[in-house]
Order: C-alpha cells, then sequence, then structure tokens
C-alpha cells in the first residue's frame, strides 16, 4: 500500500514540474547562501587554527619587553640563569609592494614547527649548516615563493605547504639580517619542562612582562566579530530562503488536498499520510540542501578572496583564498536544509493533518486570518522591545546583534498588521469601485503574501541599513584619509642614519618633515602603539579628533598630554580629562580622541620628547612630507635618486589614499553580494507566494470579471497590486533600514571595531532600490498575470459551475 | 625529529670518535677541518679550550659516588662541540652547534636531561682559562681543570659537585693520539681520570650528600669511523687497587675494532693493542624496547684481569633525542671496583 | 425583443458539441426558465447570453447588439451595462462588505442610486447587515445580497443560473420570491436556469434543453 501512496504522492511533482524546481530551488538558495558564509567561516577559523598550529601560536606563556625589542643577552642571561626560553624575532618587510611577515626562530632552540618537521623527512633534507649560517635558508609559502626567488639578495628559498600565508620562516641568524636588527629579540618564548629550580623573573629580568598562553590575543578571537557579521548575514539569507520553501510547499499542499482525501476515503490513515510526506518532504530537502551546497561551495569559492583580502587588511588575519570542503559546513548546510525545511512546512503539515476526511473547498475564511493579525503584530512589538531591552541590560556585540534581529523580526511581525492598517486606509478614502475593490482585495492577499513580503521587508531594510552604513562608513573614511593623509609624499628610509640624513637633506627644500615614530607598548589593555610627534600646523589643523578638550594640541606638545585613538577610548572608556597609564612610570592626561578606521589595536600620540622618554630606540625610518603639491613628483623623483631609495620608499599621498581605499572596498564586497543575492531571493519569494495564491486568486477574479471587467484591466491590476504592496512594504522598510543602520553604525560598529560612525542619507540610493524593488514585484507579478491575460473564458466560467 | 635532533645525529654521526660511532653512510671527508695527526704536542691550558677548526669534541664527565645514606650513585655531565663549519663566528652566525647532557643514577632509577645552544652568542661554549665549560647555568668551572665545580639541573633532579685530581692527565693511544679502526681513524684524547668528588645531589625525596671518584674524558676530531662500524661498548673502569682501565670495543661487520689503556694508580699508562682486550656480553636486559647486555665478562690476560661487570641499575637508559645507555658498574672477579659504562648502537 | 438566439452552436474544448442550433428569444420584462438534465448545455447557453462566453457559429443579439460583432472590452461593457447575474454560489466579493457588495455592480456600470440601493438593502431584509462581510452570512443571505447587486444596475435582462441550488427550501422560497418580485417592479427580463419545475412553473415562459438542443 505503501508504495501506492508514495506514486500516488508523487505523481503530484511530475504533474508540477515547476514547483518541483521552484522549491528545490528556493531550497538550494537557503542553503547555498548559509553554507557559502559557513563555508568561508570554516575555512577562515582553520586557517587560523592552522596558523596558530604551524606557528605554534599561544602554546607557550611569552616574555616580552614593554617597549621594545629585548636585546640578546638578556637571553643569554636568562638562559644562564637555568630559564629555559626560545628567542623570537619577527617584524615586515617588503618585497615588490607586498608586506611579508618574517619570523626568526632560534632553529636550535625552538620547538619543532611542522615547516621544519616537514623539511626534514623530505627526501631530500637541506644541509643543516645551510639553515644556520650565512646565508642561510627562508621557508615560504607557494603562493609567495616566485615572488622571493625573482627578488636578489635574499637567502635561497624552500617551499612548504604547512606555513601561514604571506609568511617567512627562518633562523634567527638569518632574521635579524632581514629585518636589519642585529642583536634584537622580539620576544621570548617559555618552554615546557623548566629545571627544578630557577631564580624568579622578577630577580633576573624585571623589565620583562610574562604573558600567559591564554591571555595572548588570537586571531580567532580578533576576528569573531567580523565573523559573527558574516553569520548574521548568512542566516538573514537563509530565512530568506525558506519563506520561498514555505510558499511551495503551502501550494504543494493545497493542491494535493483532494487527493489526499481521496487517499483518506481509500483507507490510507493520517498518521501514515504523514510519515510519508515528512519523508518525501526530507527527500526533497537533502536534494535542495545538497544542490544547495554545490552552490555554497561555488559561491564561497569567489567570494572567500576578498573576504581574505578584508581579513588581512584589517586585522592581519593568515588565511587563504582557497576553498576548501569541509564536513563540518557541509554536514551543517544539509542538517539546516532539513531543519528549515519542516520549519517551512510546518504549518502546512499541521493543517494538513488536522483536515477532516471529508470537506470542501470553501470559502475562504480569509477575515479570520486576517484578525489574527493583531496577535502576531504584539509578538512583533515584543520581539522589538525585547531587544532593545537586551541591548540596554546586557551590552556586547551578541547583546548588539540580539537588538538587531529582535527589530527585524519583530518589524517583520508587525508588517501585515501595518499593512492591512494602510490598507483599510486607502480603501476609506478610495472613490470607485474598482478601487475599492483593489485595496479590499489586497487586504485579502495579505495572509497569503505576508510571508513573503516579510522576507522583502527584511530584504530591503538589510539593504538599505547595510547600503547606508557602507555609505556612510565610506564617506567618513574618505574624509578621513584625507586628514589623516596630509603629507604630499611618504618615505621609508632603510637606516635610522639615512632618515636623519635625509630628514636634513629636505629640510630647506620643503615646509616640513614630520616623523613618524612609533613603538608598541605591552599595555593592559592590549598592545598599544605609541606615536610621537613634532609641533606642526598640519596636526593642528588637520588631525581628526573626535572630542577634544581646550589647548589640546599645546598641552600634547609640551608633553602634559596624550592623545588617544577612537578603539582604546571606547575599549577602555578613557576620554579627555582622564589619564593614561602609558607606561609604569608616565601617566599622561587624556587631551583628545582621534578617529582611527581600519585598525584594530590601541593608539596614542605623544610629544617625540615623551616617546623617546619610553623607546629612546624606536625607528626614525618614515617621515611625512610636506611640500607643494605640484613639486611632489619633482622631489620624489629627487629623493630616490639622492639616497638611492627604491620605487616603493618614496609614496605620493594618492597612490597612499588609493591603497587605502582599495582595502576599505574590499572590506564590503562581501556584505553587498550578500545583500543583492538576499534581495533576489526576496523577489523569488513573492514569485512562488504569488503562485501559491493564484488558485486561490480565480474565485477572487471571476466575479468581478463576470460584473463587467475584462481580463485585460484584471491582469493589469494584479500588477499594479503587487507592484503597491511591494511599494508599501518598501515605504515601511525604509525607517526600519535607516534604524538598521543606525544600530550597525552605533551600536555592532563600536562593539565589534570600536569605531563608532556619523550616519548620513542617501535618498538617491533608496529610490534606486525602490525602483529595484518595483520592477522585481512586477517581474513576480507578471507570470500570474500574463497566465490571466491568456486564460480562456472557460476556465474563469469554470468557477461559477454549478458541481465543483 | 627535528633541527635538535638533526643536530644531534650530526653530531654524534658525522666525527670519527669512538663515542661517536655507530652511523655508516655518512661521507669520509673532513670538508675543511682539521684532520688529527699522530704527532700532536698538547699545549696546556689551551687545550682544554674548545678546538673550532675540528668537527667534534667533548668534555666528558663522570663519577661513581656514594651517600650518606649509604647508596650508590652516578652521574653524567657532558658537553658536546659539533661544528658545522671550521670556524667561530660571533653571533646566531656561529657555525658551533654545543649540547650538554647530564644524567643522574640511583640504584632504581635514571635521571637525565639535555641541553641545546649555538655558540657566538655566549649561551654556552668553553675557555680554557680561567677553565670553565658550560651551556645554559650548566657548567664545569674551576681556574684549571684540576679543581672545578660542576653543576646541573634537569626537570626532577640535580647535581653541585667539588671536583679535585688528585693525579695527573693521562693520555690514550700514542701520547693521546688514539686510533679508532684499523683504518687508521683517529682522534686525540686524554683523560683526568684521578678526580675526588664530594657534593650533594638534588632528588625529588631531597638532598643526598655525596663523595666518590670522578673521571674526565677529553676528545676531538674531525673523522668519521669506518663505515662498517655499528656501535660500541665503552668501559671506564676504578679498581679497589688504585689501577684502572680505559677499554672500548667498535662493533664492526668485518671485524671489531679494540683498545685499552692501563692506568696505574701514579698516573703511569700502558696502551694496550686491537685484539687484547675481550669483551663478552653475559647477561642482557631489556631497555626501552631492545636487549642490552647489562653484565659482561672484560679479559686482559696480559694482567690477569678476569672480571664481571654489572649495571648498577640496567635501566641507565638516555632518552635524549639520540639515544644510548650510560651508568655506573660494579665490577668483581679478579679485581673488584666501580666504572661507568656507555653503550651506543643497540 | 430584447435577446434573440439564431441557430447558436457550442462546443467544448474537445469538440463534443454543447448547444446544436439553438434559436431562442426573450422580450423585454419577460421572465424565461430554462430547465434540462446535468449537462444539458443550459449553463453554456446562459454563459453566452451573458458575453462571458463566445458561440461557434450563429448569433446572439442582446438589446439590438450583436455579441459576435463585440470585442472583450465591448462584451464587458456590455456585461457591465446591460445585464446582472446571480450564481449558484452567490459570488460576491468576499473582501467587500454587504453594503460595498450591493452597490458594487451598479458603481462599475456609473449608474449608482444610493437611494435604490438603501430601498433594495431594506426590501432584501438586509439593512442590519450592511456592515457584515459575506463569509459570516448565510447561504440565503448571501444570495440576497447577490440578487440584490445584481439589481442596483437596474439591468434590462437579469441572468441567473439555479439562485437557489445552494439554498434549502424557506430559504429558497424567500429569494425566488424576492428576485420575482423585483424582476416584475423594474421591468427587466430573467433569463433562469433550474432544474426544478416547481420554479420554472413560475415563470412566464419555460423551454427545456435535452442533448444541446430545445425540446
Amino acid at each position: 500500500m505503501t508504495m501506492a501512496v508514495i506514486q500516488a504522492l508523487a505523481s503530484h511533482w511530475r504533474a508540477h514540474r515547476l514547483q518541483l524546481m521552484t522549491l528545490l530551488v528556493g531550497l538550494a538558495l537557503a542553503t547555498g547562501l548559509w553554507s557559502a558564509v559557513q563555508a568561508i567561516n570554516a575555512e577562515a577559523r582553520a586557517s587560523y587554527g592552522r596558523a596558530a598550529d604551524q606557528l605554534a601560536l599561544g602554546q607557550f606563556d611569552e616574555l616580552h619587553h614593554p617597549n621594545g625589542p629585548i636585546p640578546l643577552s638578556r637571553y643569554v642571561e636568562l638562559r644562564r640563569a637555568g630559564w629555559q626560553v626560545a628567542a623570537v624575532l619577527e617584524g615586515p618587510i617588503r618585497i615588490q609592494g607586498q608586506t611579508v611577515r618574517v619570523l626568526g626562530v632560534d632553529m636550535v632552540a625552538y620547538p619543532a614547527l611542522p615547516a621544519i618537521t616537514q623539511m626534514e623527512q623530505s627526501g631530500t633534507p637541506p644541509d643543516p649548516a645551510d639553515m644556520l649560517t650565512a646565508p642561510g635558508l627562508l621557508l615560504t609559502t607557494p603562493a609567495l615563493g616566485p615572488l622571493l626567488n625573482g627578488q636578489t639578495g635574499l637567502p635561497p628559498v624552500l617551499i612548504s605547504d604547512a606555513l601561514p600565508p604571506d609568511l617567512i620562516l627562518t633562523d634567527i641568524g638569518v632574521a635579524e639580517v632581514l629585518l636589519n636588527q642585529s642583536g634584537k629579540v622580539s620576544h621570548l618564548i617559555i618552554l615546557p619542562d623548566q629545571p627544578g629550580a630557577v631564580p624568579p623573573l622578577t630577580d633576573i629580568a624585571p623589565e620583562l612582562d610574562r604573558i600567559l598562553a591564554r591571555e595572548q590575543l588570537d586571531t580567532a578571537q580578533l576576528t569573531h566579530s567580523f565573523h559573527l557579521n558574516l553569520s548574521a548575514f548568512g542566516l538573514l539569507s537563509f530565512a530568506v530562503g525558506l519563506f520561498i520553501v514555505h510558499g511551495t510547499v503551502g501550494l504543494a499542499f493545497a493542491q494535493r488536498r483532494g487527493m489526499i482525501r481521496t487517499l483518506r476515503a481509500l483507507g490510507v490513515s493520517m498518521r501514515r499520510l504523514v510519515w510519508l510526506i515528512m519523508a518525501e518532504l526530507s527527500v526533497l530537502a537533502i536534494i535542495g540542501g545538497t544542490l544547495g551546497l554545490v552552490l555554497g561551495f561555488f559561491l564561497a569559492g569567489a567570494l572567500l578572496p576578498d573576504v581574505a583580502a578584508t581579513l588581512r587588511g584589517l586585522y592581519g588575519a593568515p588565511i587563504s583564498g582557497q576553498i576548501s570542503l569541509q564536513p563540518q559546513w557541509a554536514l551543517s548546510g544539509l542538517a539546516m536544509a532539513l531543519g528549515g525545511t519542516f520549519l517551512a512546512s510546518g504549518h502546512a503539515l499541521y493543517r494538513l493533518s488536522r483536515m477532516p476526511v471529508l470537506s470542501g473547498a470553501g470559502l475562504q475564511a480569509w477575515r479570520s486570518a486576517a484578525s489574527g493579525s493583531w496577535i502576531v503584530a504584539i509578538a512583533g512589538v515584543a520581539a522589538i522591545v525585547g531587544g532593545i531591552l537586551a541591548l540596554l541590560l546586557f551590552g556586547g556585540l551578541v547583546a548588539g546583534f540580539v537588538m538587531v534581529a529582535g527589530m527585524l523580526v519583530g518589524s517583520a511581525l508587525v508588517l501585515p498588521y501595518a499593512l492591512s492598517l494602510v490598507l483599510i486606509l486607502f480603501q476609506r478614502s478610495a472613490k470607485g469601485p474598482i478601487a475599492q475593490w483593489v485595496w479590499s482585495d489586497m487586504r485579502a492577499q495579505l495572509p497569503g503574501l505576508s510571508l513573503a513580503l516579510m522576507a522583502l521587508l527584511l530584504a530591503l531594510a538589510a539593504n538599505i541599513g547595510v547600503g547606508t552604513m557602507v555609505s556612510s562608513f565610506r564617506l567618513t573614511f574618505t574624509g578621513w584619509l584625507d586628514q589623516r593623509l596630509t603629507s604630499e609624499l611618504y618615505v621609508t628610509t632603510a637606516t635610522d642614519q639615512q632618515g636623519r640624513d635625509v630628514a636634513e637633506w629636505l629640510s630647506f627644500q620643503v615646509d616640513a618633515v614630520l616623523p613618524i615614530r612609533s613603538v608598541e607598548l605591552a599595555h593592559s589593555s592590549g598592545p598599544l602603539f605609541l606615536y610621537g610627534i613634532i609641533d606642526d600646523q598640519t596636526y593642528r589643523e588637520k588631525w581628526p579628533l573626535i572630542s577634544a578638550s581646550d589647548g589640546v594640541w599645546d598641552r600634547v606638545i609640551d608633553g602634559t598630554a596624550v592623545l588617544v585613538n577612537e578603539q582604546l577610548a571606547r575599549r577602555e572608556n578613557l576620554w579627555p580629562g582622564q589619564s593614561l597609564v602609558i607606561t609604569p612610570t608616565l601617566t599622561l592626561t587624556i587631551a583628545g580622541v582621534y578617529s582611527d578606521y581600519g585598525n584594530p589595536t590601541g593608539q596614542a600620540i605623544v610629544s617625540m620628547p615623551r616617546l623617546d622618554e619610553v623607546a629612546p630606540n624606536a625607528e626614525a625610518r618614515r617621515f611625512g612630507i610636506r611640500v607643494a603639491p605640484g613639486r611632489a613628483t619633482e622631489l620624489a623623483q629627487a629623493l630616490r635618486e639622492e639616497f638611492d631609495l627604491p620605487p616603493r620608499a618614496v609614496v605620493q599621498q594618492a597612490v597612499m589614499k588609493a591603497q587605502s581605499m582599495a582595502v576599505f572596498e574590499k572590506t564590503f564586497v562581501v556584505t553587498s553580494a550578500l545583500n543583492i543575492l538576499t534581495l533576489g531571493v526576496a523577489g523569488f519569494a513573492i514569485l512562488t507566494s504569488l503562485l501559491t495564491l493564484w488558485t486561490q486568486r480565480l474565485p477572487q477574479i471571476a466575479p468581478v470579471w463576470a460584473l463587467g471587467l475584462t481580463r485585460t484591466e484584471l491582469a493589469r491590476l494584479e500588477l499594479l497590486r503587487s507592484v503597491l504592496l511591494a511599494a508599501l512594504t518598501a515605504v515601511l522598510a525604509l525607517p526600519l533600514g535607516l534604524a538598521l543602520a543606525w544600530a550597525l553604525l552605533s551600536v555592532i560598529n563600536v562593539e565589534a571595531f570600536g569605531w563608532k560612525l556619523p550616519m548620513y542619507l542617501f535618498p538617491l540610493d533608496w529610490a534606486y532600490l525602490l525602483g529595484l524593488t518595483l520592477l522585481a514585484a512586477a517581474i513576480a507579478a507578471a507570470l500570474p498575470a500574463a497566465r490571466l491575460l491568456r486564460m480562456p473564458p472557460a476556465d474563469l466560467l469554470k468557477v461559477f459551475a454549478n458541481e465543483r | 625529529m627535528n633541527v635538535r635532533t638533526w643536530l644531534i645525529v650530526l653530531l654524534l654521526l658525522i666525527p670519527g670518535l669512538s663515542r661517536a660511532q655507530g652511523y655508516a653512510g655518512l661521507g669520509g671527508s673532513a670538508e675543511g677541518f682539521t684532520v688529527p695527526q699522530p704527532d700532536y704536542t698538547f699545549q696546556f691550558p689551551q687545550d682544554h679550550g674548545p678546538h673550532p677548526e675540528y668537527r667534534i669534541e667533548w668534555w666528558y664527565l663522570t663519577a661513581n659516588l656514594k651517600g650518606e645514606d649509604g647508596r650508590d650513585y652516578g652521574i653524567q655531565w657532558t658537553l658536546f662541540r659539533s661544528a658545522l663549519k671550521p670556524h667561530e663566528a660571533e653571533g646566531w652566525q656561529s657555525p658551533q652547534i654545543w649540547m650538554g647532557h647530564a644524567a643522574l643514577t640511583t640504584p632504581d632509577k635514571h635521571y637525565f636531561a639535555e641541553r641545546l645552544s649555538r655558540g657566538g652568542i655566549g649561551q654556552a661554549g668553553v675557555t680554557a682559562e680561567p677553565f670553565e665549560a658550560w651551556i645554559d647555568e650548566w657548567h664545569m668551572r674551576g681556574d684549571d681543570p684540576s679543581a672545578v665545580n660542576l653543576s646541573a639541573n634537569g626537570a626532577d633532579f640535580g647535581y653541585d659537585l667539588q671536583l679535585t685530581a688528585k693525579g695527573p692527565l693521562v693520555f690514550h693511544g700514542q701520547n693521546g693520539y688514539s686510533v679508532k679502526s684499523a683504518d687508521g681513524q683517529a682522534s686525540y684524547y686524554y683523560s683526568q681520570p684521578f678526580y675526588e668528588v664530594q657534593g650533594l645531589l638534588r632528588l625529588p625525596d631531597g638532598d643526598v650528600p655525596v663523595t666518590g671518584q670522578g673521571w674526565l674524558d677529553r676528545e676531538w676530531s674531525s673523522q668519521p669511523l669506518a663505515a662498517d662500524q655499528s656501535g660500541w661498548d665503552w668501559f671506564s673502569l676504578s679498581f679497589d687497587d688504585g689501577d684502572k682501565m680505559m677499554a672500548f670495543r667498535l662493533r664492526g661487520e668485518r671485524s671489531d675494532f679494540t683498545a685499552a689503556t692501563w692506568i696505574t694508580a701514579d698516573g703511569t699508562t700502558t696502551a694496550i693493542p686491537d685484539g687484547e682486550v675481550a669483551f663478552e656480553p653475559l647477561t642482557t636486559s631489556l631497555v626501552a624496547g631492545r636487549d642490552i647486555p647489562v653484565r659482561w665478562r672484560v679479559t686482559l690476560p696480559t694482567r690477569d684481569l678476569d672480571v664481571e661487570v654489572s649495571a648498577l641499575t640496567p635501566d641507565a637508559w638516555m632518552a635524549t633525542r639520540f639515544e644510548y645507555w650510560e651508568g655506573p658498574v660494579q665490577i668483581s672477579g679478579s679485581h673488584s671496583g666501580r666504572g661507568y659504562l656507555e653503550m651506543t648502537g643497540y | 425583443m430584447l435577446v434573440i438566439f439564431d441557430k447558436v452552436q457550442k462546443s467544448y474544448p474537445g469538440g463534443r458539441p454543447v448547444l446544436r442550433d439553438v434559436s431562442l428569444s426573450l422580450d423585454r420584462g419577460q421572465t424565461l426558465a430554462l430547465t434540462g438534465e446535468s449537462g444539458s448545455g443550459k449553463s453554456t447557453l446562459l454563459n453566452l447570453a451573458a458575453a462571458l462566453d463566445t458561440v461557434d457559429s450563429g448569433e446572439i443579439t442582446l438589446d439590438g447588439t450583436a455579441l459576435s460583432k463585440l470585442d472583450d472590452p465591448g462584451r464587458a461593457s456590455l456585461r457591465r451595462k446591460s445585464l446582472s447575474l446571480v450564481f449558484q454560489q452567490f459570488n460576491l466579493i468576499p473582501s467587500l462588505t454587504v453594503d460595498q457588495n450591493l452597490s458594487f455592480h451598479a458603481r462599475l456600470a456609473g449608474c449608482h442610486d444610493p437611494d435604490w440601493c438603501a430601498h433594495l438593502a431594506d426590501r432584501m431584509g438586509l439593512s442590519d447587515l450592511l456592515a457584515r462581510y459575506p463569509e459570516n452570512l448565510s447561504g440565503g443571505q448571501q444570495q440576497r445580497v447577490a440578487i440584490g447587486r445584481a439589481m442596483a444596475a437596474r439591468p434590462k435582462l437579469l441572468l441567473a443560473d439555479e439562485p437557489t441550488g445552494n439554498l434549502d427550501e424557506t430559504a429558497s422560497a424567500t429569494v425566488l420570491d424576492l428576485m420575482l418580485s423585483l424582476v416584475a417592479d423594474t421591468g427587466a427580463a430573467l433569463l433562469l436556469v433550474t432544474h426544478s419545475h416547481e420554479i420554472a412553473s413560475r415563470l412566464d415562459r419555460r423551454v427545456h434543453l435535452a442533448g444541446g438542443q430545445l425540446a
């Protein structure tokens, strides 16, 4: 019997291939977008994990000097006191415009890294003498190999796939030459298995700070918010995709009511039917989910390079641009497809199981359905209030997302009620009978369309919100770049001595030479970069202060005050008037806070003499040069020639800005792509909902046709209705989108990145989006309308047939 | 296997010295390193210090000790030098690699530790005058090797000992030129076997004051061993009558190579040529998954020597990156006494 | 003559004939009952008269207008202005109130007369139900609304397809009485499809359709 029932149920899909396709596409889209995001996240996390393993990060306690490198003699002293420590010297070098991290470890004492093990176990292990003595060997990734090989003056290169991207691993003796840091150690790692009796660190190296392995800021933590962001978008896309599934399953069930009735009359129990239908849904979910995984895989592959670029640019996170199929996101994708299918079909399935054996189609009880909308609306309001309360009570990034989610879900729930109120208003003010009918009929359609409209609302709000955020950010960022990058030329010399020579050479020919010097301090709040500045009008006029006290620049220059960046100010809640403990012996009053985008760490600015106190050996190799813009190119050329500087060492302002903007744009490529996809999915949801409603539309339309409207008029009205509903939804989405933008700019960004951005409005973008929405709604309604237009009267007459 | 393992293998492999034997297949040339010559004249104190132009060198000290608790103990303190290139340089660029091994053996347990460093930065090295050999906090230090302070630490053991030489340096082979194979590979090899020792052992259960005798071996060379030699058994034996004997056997596929030095109580040495000393394993014990001979019969008919040499504890396994057996032994038979045994290649 | 069927032929899409050579006429103010078995073609005849469908051959003339000459908008306009329909399934517009349903056709036709509508509501006993929606009415009430909607436009011709087919006896009688009295009062002609001889007997004329032909 079961086989017969399955055949009967399956026959539906044979007869409704388009419907089957729609269902599978909906499932595939939902699963695909979700899986893509999950795949990207999984890949990124795997990259971080791999990098941590490959470099043994976060496995050992570390010793850091609070303001600069550790002299090699300190390492030897610790060793001779019995402390089992290993020296690490790391830093960036630029090779053909690309920044590459050099990690120099003492190959004799450092724990075995996978890349080294791999190299030694290879068929042709290099001679240790070559590894440890000049010129040494460089180990790097396959991607970086060609770049290094093409470079003269570098040691021979070995390739390993057990290294994170953009990294050169080498012996510390080679690294100190490459980095020009002879006799310096960046930090020490404390090896396991210390001898029984060693003197306390406070006695032999009191100036070093011990940073416990678990306290080390790892990439996963740093990028957590970014991935949370992506996940939230993935979930939104998934939810929107489910609307399609809901629509199609609803339609299929409605169309199969007759068959189900017949099957039950023939003695098939409802229990068996429900099980079989659930099995059927599972099969469909797995097929659609699998398609979605394939889609997600390619989508992730397409998006990952940009995500990787963003993460590297923003956090310096080591991530490669290659996606690989990993079971965790594939399985989670399938589980989401199954769960989502049942979530979307639950209502239809429930209604089906409650259907009496004998029941007529009956008059659609739309009004009772519509009247339930105010209960849903109350739930919606509760969701919004709950979200806001969560933020007020708990705070933090997760609470921020809870608020945004509450706001979005709540508004979606309120939407049907709000729309019906608007429609009642329009209906009341309508004059002609057709107008009156159109408005009232739209209300009647609402329950069937409300889910699709909710999807549209969410997609639109997300578009407006994220679009406003990105555009606001771009505008702010551009303005900020103009303030920050004020020097016409930026010069980086090879050595401090050359730096002094360049500064002297320039001093007679330019308006100002502004040294850019900094030192990384191990601050209680995390790494803190301390910059020193000299007194110059450039700072006084241009520096982007978002909060300042009186005489801010005078106080910074005379050494009594400090400026901090916004990240530090917000994270530590430090504002003008309060004090910042820079080192145990130096505490200064905060005179101002400046905005500092695209940088995860804390920063502070003091006068140059103050910097020299803290870090007398801070490099003096970088300079900003103020000169008449017209002379910049000529001067850059002269500098390169005079000091034999490589092209990259002298950069013009415009180039710096272009590079910064490029990084910025890449940051939001994924967000924009997901946005557009979500909108597309919402459009598709409207189409499926309209197709679902189609069977219920004829009884509404036929009487009006009989009363004297042509099919052309009716088809036109169908289009108009869909466009009107979309337009109304779009109008309601606007305030929601702006609220979302506000939340993103003022709550999420502050929590995730540590900066707050001013919000700008972009009405032209809204108009464009509205146009796009109306177009999508018109396209979605075009198919049913065209059907109506071509429908023979006989089909309409069937509505009136006495035997139905 | 990491760089360190790799270095140790290198260290123990390349040079053609008795203790570094057992690993065939490494090239036969000394690649710019100086090779030992038969007519060498030792210069002290310089020769107590390092010889970077030779590939390998060590300061190898063992001691048989008696605790105030009445128990027997043994300690080992070794500093190996291995040169990647035949010179020294400042800083990380130094091609001189140093490795320390320390061990403490009780009748029922064997403790050991290992250290690695490179030269040039001051973390490890040897100076001749005043004499100091060190790696990290481990050291052998004194004005000259005749009176030194010796110290080493591991995670669960340590020792701090005063060593005083009660006799002269002794030179093995032909005035310190010690031949290691029938093919003529050789090293420079002298010893100070007359140390009196006193000091403290640090054990998990507490400190133990000890006294006893110590034996320092100094050896350096650049030559690999014969290709067929797979390992060695090396004995330093101190008899109760004051005589001492250093003897070793290099196990070869074709034939074994043996050599020994008989040292009388006043330091007079007699080199004993290949084939005169006989070594016969009597009992093996399963140590670290291998069958290790822990009881031997050693005979030297010309000296009426016929003794049984047995390990204080069979478990004196050095599970360092390059593994070997090294521990104190008891002597019985025609002569009685104490000594140290080293076995590699099992 | 208000309606003239002249040798009308109509087939189902499959080609099976429904009406064969049917000729029939109906004068102004006249009431005509069309009876026949299920599938005899009586509803098809009614739909053709209502300009909801088109003939295969022959001609239908309504108030001097040949329907075959009309295009789709023309037929729609005719439905709006010249005739009204009452169906077995009532076919009210569910999203509009009773009041709005009542006046809907008249307003479509552009001849809305609020007084007449009020009168109709009163006469149909719907005055208290004006604010309600069709789903809250009984079948009899719904059909009264449908009749009121049809008569509000003061049609020349009322077409009714089994108007009491879904109603019980009492409601059926009330509805029929109301319809006939309104038709009489307004002078509209009535073409009523029924299978009930009793109902047919209350009309001026009666024709029987069998196998697509008039008997």
